[in-house]
């Protein structure tokens, strides 16, 4: 598949969304809870705790909705500032409680709006970013679709970070970035080439740990095995010292830039 | 010396030009001698715009510098110790056209990247200083510019130092993908580690700082300075206008609206820049004041 194939694809209206994932692995456990006690609950992003064969653990998915009715309810999945808010809260609190915290993303951005600003859209993504860095917890964060840059990021600051094979992952729409580079935005099969965001591309540059292979159709058996790996990875962290597991995730993202010599001259 | 980007502003025209015999009668007058202020559209003598700090004496607009003028008007004299200052950008990713934008943004910014860091002292007070520059690439975030401003936070850790980061930025580098996004994770690792050690860090934001840079290490100081109507905002106002088809209040996204919404700690005038700054790090340094 062609990049602007799987840009396709992680668009697809018949896509499975974090909601299904959230119903598929871990069932009836799941209870969610609302709200960022600030200023309201953004239903963009779905959140709560649920579990995991027999460990508890708190999960946050960014949720586009799986019709028109409920994707104009969720605002097609771009979240507002108290969403990510919202997200944070839930993930202190299984720092508290020592669960570990499992992500889906699938977001196009974080939300462009008069109120987004005003309630600081970066604000709230910078707090994310920083918090989740020393987040005393595991976290895991899969792309199941589309992974909209800051938006995607502020709930990918992870031990692991997996993706669904045709999901995509990207510092800019590839329209957007057709439209600053070449003035024209139906250049958008190129721009996906260039900015190289396949699951593929983004796994040789060590940006993602791994890759989840997709089915001909999105069926149970891609959630019990990926109910499976989650599993085992979550509860191998869990086993981890704090401060081995904070580390590692620190150099996960200390790595890019540093050790690429190849690419850095450096008279140090 | 520090005037390079005042030649990118619109020069005054002059109504003889074209005008057959008359133009060529008129006096001489060089090109960069006036610049007109972009907000109350004055003309002013360049001269006088470099003696005022680069802001517009009649109505006090901040025009933009860059970093060099920036640190020279920041710091005590000859105190600046550039760091890291040879770290270069190259094509990762081998995407259209950046090749050739860096090296011409190389040359017409006279910078190797779009953050400058070193450590300084203002007013005695040591600090580790990172200054961004527009006229790098419109001040955008690559791994570079993210390397060298982890590095500066890092050096500031192990050194209980604090941090002033001046930003001005367009967002993260599209040029290099996925990688420029994962610098606003790596920087806010390194900020709160930097954070965690008790130690203290001043933003200050300057027009106009956006995108990847507003959603990572602008917004996460203790203490957040903005310096008169610049710009500051997560998606620029025109995507906005794009995204919600309608036109935005006025003065959305300055820095006094940022400070009526609650996420600013102050405008401060660049003329009170260095003081205000000075107080902030010695009301924080262990010796008192």
């Amino acid at each position: 598949m062609s990049a602007i194939d799987k840009v396709n694809a992680a668009r697809a209206n018949n896509r499975p969304t974090s909601i299904d994932y959230i119903n598929k692995i871990f069932g009836d456990s799941f209870i969610e809870l609302h709200g960022d006690r600030k200023f309201g609950d953004d239903k963009a992003i779905v959140g709560g705790i649920a579990k995991l064969n027999d460990m508890p653990v708190t999960v946050i998915g960014i949720e586009k909705g799986r019709n028109l009715k409920e994707r104009m309810e969720r605002n097609f999945g771009s979240a507002h500032p108290e969403g990510y808010r919202k997200a944070l809260r839930l993930m202190k609190q299984a720092e508290k409680f020592r669960r570990p915290v499992i992500c889906f993303v699938d977001t196009s951005g974080a939300y462009c709006g008069i109120g987004a600003e005003e309630r600081g859209q970066g604000q709230a993504i910078a707090e994310n970013l920083m918090e989740m860095m020393t987040l005393k917890t595991p976290i895991l964060t899969i792309l199941i679709g589309e992974g909209g840059s800051g938006g995607a990021l502020a709930l990918a600051v992870a031990d692991e970070v997996w993706m669904l094979e045709n999901a995509i992952y990207s510092v800019i729409s590839p329209e957007g970035c057709a439209s600053i580079l070449w003035k024209d935005s139906s250049k958008t099969a190129e721009a996906s080439e260039c900015l190289k965001i396949t699951s593929q591309d983004l796994f040789s540059m060590g940006v993602i740990e791994r890759i989840i292979r997709e089915p001909k159709d999105l069926d149970s058996k891609l959630f019990d095995g990926l109910k499976h790996i989650i599993a085992q990875t979550v509860s191998k962290k869990l086993e981890q010292p704090i401060d081995v597991l904070l580390d590692n995730r620190y150099n996960r993202f200390r790595k890019f830039g540093k050790d690429s010599a190849t690419y850095l001259r450096n008279d140090e | 010396m520090f005037n390079s980007d005042i030649f990118n502003f619109m020069k005054p025209k002059n109504e003889l030009e074209n005008q057959g015999e008359w133009a060529e009668s008129r006096p001489f007058i060089p090109d960069e001698l006036w610049v007109k202020c972009p907000a109350c559209k004055n003309m002013i003598l360049t001269s006088d715009l470099e003696d005022n700090l680069k802001v517009c004496s009649k109505c006090g607009h901040h025009f933009r510098t860059n970093a060099r003028y920036r640190i020279n008007i920041t710091v005590d004299e000859d105190s600046f110790k550039e760091m890291d200052a040879d770290l270069v950008s190259e094509n990762i990713l081998d995407f259209p056209e950046y090749t050739r934008k860096l090296k011409t943004s190389k040359m017409s910014s006279g910078e190797n990247e779009s953050v400058i860091c070193g450590t300084a002292e203002i007013e005695g007070s040591k600090t580790v200083l990172c200054v961004m520059d527009s006229s790098f690439m419109m001040g955008s975030m690559g791994t570079v510019t993210g390397e060298k401003i982890t590095r500066a936070f890092e050096y500031a850790t192990e050194n209980n130092l604090p941090v002033i980061v001046f930003t001005v930025s367009g967002g993260a580098r599209m040029q290099e993908g996925i990688l420029s996004l994962m610098q606003m994770a790596k920087t806010s690792g390194a900020v709160k580690r930097h954070s965690d050690k008790g130690l203290l860090y001043i933003t200050v934001l300057t027009d106009p700082t956006t995108g990847g840079v507003t959603a990572s290490f602008a917004m996460e100081g203790d203490i957040i300075l903005a310096e008169p109507k610049a710009l500051i905002g997560f998606a620029g106002p025109r995507v906005i206008e794009q995204t919600i088809r309608q036109k935005l209040p006025k003065d959305f996204q300055t820095a006094e609206f940022l400070l009526e919404k609650g996420f600013v700690d102050a405008v401060v005038n660049r003329k009170d820049m260095k003081k205000t700054l000075s107080k902030l790090l010695k009301l924080h340094s262990k010796e008192g004041i």
